[in-house]
Formats: structure tokens, sequence, C-alpha cells
């Protein structure tokens, strides 16, 4: 298959009258690492609500494929979702389930498995990410990072098409972070799945991503999409000051040529 | 301040016609008596000749976040009249604390203006609410019954170990409780009847207004009252927590619908053990009764049975326990309703609780009255 996996198509979010976002236009291809992100209140995250059919548009339209994720009903839609996996920000594991039970729920729903086989599936999907073992623990007996990580397993226990990450480096400390996105990274490589990742970390940024948009929240509108790099070319100076953390020489020097 | 334990003045002096000078004088910390805004603003005049004001500080002493909340106090009101304040003479550590506080100038809209309506609006409002909030109740039991269709058909969703956890928790877990509360009700509604009936020297009939009482009202409404505080609380706790933990979004995205995979055992566990605890509730009112009557009116055991054997029937049971199954459908709904509309926050969650168990109680009353005028009507 060819083309865009998703497709966005002139997205308004709002909560009631107040608008957050107008008018985004965007598509994501297969493979992708593709980045949103802005700074604080952008509505980074409330977009991520959207492309997963956790909030309903007040304008536009989110394509799969062809399929319009809003329009769809039933089985239609469950079969969209199934092609998804999510990583939420706190990893949103169920507290009062052990780690292998979070991770068969999707497996004991949807897949005629033996008990056999859903238990090797979660050892295997524990170990990718580094908690071997851990089948026993509940969430609340493990550190912040390793829920990030079960949730990701939990994410990816359906071999998902399209991997969502809300804020992966959230409340994890740079080793932390660097492992998850390294872990992302080689995710995304060994599965060829496509990733979009909702983060405000320069350092994940640029290391991770291949495909980006920015969204602003002054003009409540997407000002820039590309490659990271190709943002920070772009010269549009609030998406320069974002990425160089503010520090970046005026953009007019960049246009002229006078800075690399 | 009645007692100002540093000293600090001002001086506002004449520069010129167009301009004045504050000169800040002593400590501007707490425990000093520090004058308002107003008070300088006062002195300043009302004339529209000044446009500047400089404000310096070469005998300030030391200070702190009162001093700034003075200038901003200052400056604003300046900034309102159109005067412009130099402050280039006072310390660098103020400067710098008032260039950041005016950095970002205030987002327009971004105040929250506190509402006050007249209480007749107010009535207005509560009513509009109360009607949403039916509305809402209505949608989420017509979802719940969707549910429960798919239940029937066999496509629901749900894990069978949370019914069964459920099915522990609200009934076994709950007997205790019952126990205590169904005897003393049973003991009590026969102290109030033997009074009066032993007047007619009629003490033996306590029998039947236990018996009756219980079956048909007091067992079922109690049972009804100690789950909404003990399991629809509960219910509502554990959801608005998952609620707060995005647990329920991340079950949406899985495609699992909260409706069939939370709602639905809990709805069901209620469904199935209410009638239990009821039949339980009756015969330890009962119970109660009979100590009562045997131990302090004159009746003898086998009379009190007997008595009671005669007075209570078939329908008289079955209106108890139907009437119970329904306060626990509405407990369920009313508990998980509270859950999944909780806000984000650890006051949120206790919001929801407290208002499952006032929400489920409101219904369990108006459900019994319906009920009651039914049966009255229909003469069972």
């Amino acid at each position: 298959m060819t083309g865009p996996i998703v497709t966005v198509d002139t997205l308004t979010m709002a909560y009631g009258d107040f608008v957050i976002q107008r008018d985004l236009n965007f598509t994501i291809n297969r493979s992708d690492i593709f980045i949103i992100m802005g700074g604080s209140g952008s509505g980074k995250s409330t977009l991520l609500k959207h492309l997963i059919g956790l909030q309903r548009p007040a304008k536009g339209e989110v394509y799969y494929d062809r399929q319009s994720l809003w329009q769809a009903h039933g089985p239609e839609r469950e079969r969209i979702l199934r092609r998804i996996g999510v990583l939420f920000q706190s990893g949103a594991l169920m507290s009062s389930m052990t780690l292998a039970e979070n991770i068969a729920l999707p497996l004991g729903e949807f897949t005629d498995l033996s008990p056999g086989q859903i238990r090797e599936i979660i050892s295997y999907k524990l170990a990718l990410v580094g908690l071997a073992g851990f089948e026993d623990y509940y969430p609340s007996e493990i550190s912040g990072g390793m829920q990030k990580r079960a949730g990701l397993a939990r994410a990816m226990a359906m071999d998902p098409e399209i991997l969502f990450v809300d804020e992966p480096s959230a409340g994890l400390d740079p080793v932390s972070a660097k492992l998850l996105d390294d872990l992302i990274l080689n995710l995304r490589d060994s599965l060829g799945a496509t990733v979009v990742v909702v983060t405000h970390e320069l350092a994940s940024i640029f290391a991770i991503g291949n495909n980006a948009v920015f969204l602003d929240p002054e003009t409540k509108t997407m000002i820039a999409s590309g490659s990271p790099q190709q943002l920070l070319d772009s010269g549009d100076p609030k998406v320069v000051r974002f990425l160089t953390r503010g520090e970046a020489k005026p953009p007019v020097k960049n246009l002229q040529g006078s800075e690399p | 301040m009645s007692n100002p334990t540093h000293y600090c003045a001002f001086s506002l002096l004449r520069q010129s016609d167009a301009e004045r000078e504050l000169a800040l004088i002593g400590d501007w910390v707490v425990g000093s008596d520090i004058p308002s805004p107003d008070v300088v603003l006062g002195q300043m005049g009302e004339k529209r000749a000044v446009d500047r004001l400089v404000v310096s500080a070469r005998d300030l002493g030391r200070w702190d976040t009162l001093l700034m909340t003075f200038l901003i106090g200052i400056i604003d009101h300046c900034r309102e009249r159109g005067i412009e304040v130099d402050s280039s003479r006072l310390p660098e550590g103020v400067r710098g604390l008032l260039t950041l506080v005016y950095a970002v100038p205030e987002r327009a809209g971004a105040r929250r203006q506190a509402q006050r309506s007249t209480w007749l609006a107010q009535v207005g409002k509560a009513a509009l609410r109360a009607w949403e909030d039916g509305k809402v109740f209505l949608a989420f039991l017509g979802e719940a019954m969707f549910a429960l269709g798919a239940l029937f058909r066999g496509r629901a969703r749900f894990r069978q170990i949370d019914l069964w956890l459920n099915i522990q928790d609200s009934g076994p877990s709950a007997l205790a409780i019952v126990t205590v509360i169904s005897l003393l009700v049973g003991l009590i509604l026969a102290f109030v009847g033997a009074v009066q009936l032993a007047l007619f020297g009629a003490q033996i009939y306590i029998a039947d207004l236990v018996g009756l009482g219980m079956l048909r009202e007091m067992g079922a409404l109690m049972t009804g009252i100690i789950m909404s505080g003990r399991t629809g609380a509960a219910f509502a706790a554990q959801l608005g927590t998952m609620n707060v933990n995005s647990e329920i979004d991340a079950l949406r995205v899985m495609g699992l619908d909260p409706m069939e995979f939370l709602v639905l055992p809990r709805m069901l566990a209620l469904t199935l053990i209410m009638p239990l605890l009821c039949l339980y509730a009756d015969l330890m009112g009962i119970v109660g009764g009979g100590l009562v009557t045997v131990s302090f009116f004159d009746v003898s055991l086998v009379q009190y049975l007997d008595r009671t054997k005669d007075a209570i029937h078939l329908a008289d049971f079955l209106v108890g326990v139907t009437k119970c199954t329904v306060f626990g459908i509405l407990i369920a709904i009313a508990g998980c309703l509270r859950g999944i509309q909780c806000g984000r926050s650890a006051s949120a969650v206790g919001d929801a609780a407290t208002s499952a168990v006032v929400t489920s109680i409101v219904y369990i009353v108006v459900a019994d009255s319906v009920m009651t005028l039914i049966c009255d009507r229909l003469g069972i």
C-alpha cells in the first residue's frame, strides 16, 4: 500500500466555544516517526486525542488510509482502532491488574489465542521493553519509567501498525528518556510501524523525528510542517525560537545566509 | 498592623509642574506599616498636569514582596492615568522583578470574572442542571441496557473475574452491616408497634407489622441505602480514579467499551446480589422483631412464628425483592455514572463518591415511592 497512512483534513479542535486549533492539514507517511510539537497549551495532547478517537473534532476529519475515523461505527471503527496502539503520558496501566493482566487485556478480548500462547506473548513483550520477569508486579510497585515501558509493551501487544506516544520523556530523567527514545526507534526499525510522538523535548525531536508539525497557541493553527531540520531552516521565528530554546540569531540573518 | 516593628515612610517631592518624585525611606518589609498605593496617589492629587513620577530609593533599607506589591499598585494606577513611571533609580533587584512582572502582558480574557447572580437566576440554573442531569442519567441507563443486550447476545466484552470480584465485594463482604442494620430495624418496628398494640392487648399482631413492614418495605429500602453508601460510593471512587489515571481512555483506545468492561460487571453483580441480600435482611428483621416480642410482650416464639406465617404471603416477599433488585441497578448506574463523569483531580474523586451516594439515595426513594404507588393501584 502506498500513500499516507493518516490524513488530517481541515481539523478544528474546540472545547465548547473555545477553539484550541483550527484548520490543521497534514499527513503522516508509513514508517515515519512523526512529531507533534508546540509549546505548553498549544493543543498537542488534544490533537492526539482527536487522532486516536477519544475526542470528536469540532470540524474536519481524520482519515486512516482513505477511511474516516469519525464516520466509522461499530466493527468498522473497531477495525481502525485495532490498528493503533497508544502509550499514554502516565502509562495508564490498569492499576488493579498486574503487568501481565494489563498486556493480556487486548489479547484476551480480541484474539483466540490459548492462555499458554498469551503467556508467551506477554513474556516476549515485557522482554522487548526490558521488563522480563515483572509479569506479576502491579503498576504501583514499579517506578515511573518502568510503568511507561510497561505501557509501551501493552500498546504493542496487538502489533499495531501505528503507535501513538504522548510525551515519552515527561517525568523521566535524561538517561531513561534517552533509553525510551532508543527503544521506540528500535521498535520502529524492527517492526516497521509508524510512530506518532507528542513531545516538546528537543533532544527527542532531533534524535528520532523525521517529520513533524508545529502547533502555535497564539494563531491557533499549525505554522509549519516537515522534518525537524526543515522546520529549523524554515526561518519562521516562532518555530526557530522553539527549536533553539530562544537562543537563535534572528532568522533574518538565516535568510541572508550569514548563518548556517 | 498596630505595632510596626520596622520603620518605613515615603515622601512625595515636587520636581516641576509635571513631575513628582516618590522617595522611599526605611525598611519596606513584612512587619512595617506600609501605606496603601491609594494614599500616595491621593497626595498626587487629581491634577492632570502631572505626567511623570520618578521613584527613588536613596534611603531605602531592606525590602521584600510587600514593596513589590506596593510598587505594582502605583505603576498600575499611573498607567491607567497616563502617568509615566521612571523606576531607573530603584535597586537593581527591584527593577529586575518589575521587568519580569510586566514582561508578559495579561492574556486578554484569561482572568475569570467571579459571577454573582441573583437568587432567582441561581434557582433557575439549579433547575436546568437537575434537568440536564436527569437526561444524562437516562442516557446512561439506556447505554447500560444496550450493554446488557450485548451480554445476552454473548458479545459483551468484560473479564469474568471482575464480575466475581464485584459479587464478592458487594455480597458476602456486606453481610455483617446488613445483619446489624436489619436486626435493629426489625427491633425498632416491633417496639414502635408494640407500644400501640399493647393498649388493645393485641401484641400478637406485632408479627404482622414486622413481617409486612420488613418484607414489603424496610428490608429492601435499608439494603438499598446500605449498599449505596457502601458499594455505590466505592464504584464511583474506583471509576473516578481510573478516569484520573487515563485508564478509561486507554480502554476506549483498545476498543473496549467502558460500558461493557466496567459498568456491566458491576451492574450484574448488584442485580444478582441485591435480591439475596434483601431476603437475608427480611429474615434478620423478623428475627429482630421476634426478639422484642418474645422477651418483652408476653408472646411465645411459636405464636410469633405462626402469626408471621399467616400474615405474610409470597406476593409481599416478591414486591420487596423486586424493589431491591431495581435499587441495585440504580445504585450501580449512579455509582458508575458519577465515576465516569469524574473530573481529573483528587477532590473530583471525592465529589464523585459523595454525589454517587446522594444520587442513588434520591433515586432509590423516588423509585420506591413509584413502585409502592403502582402496587397499591394494582392491589398487590
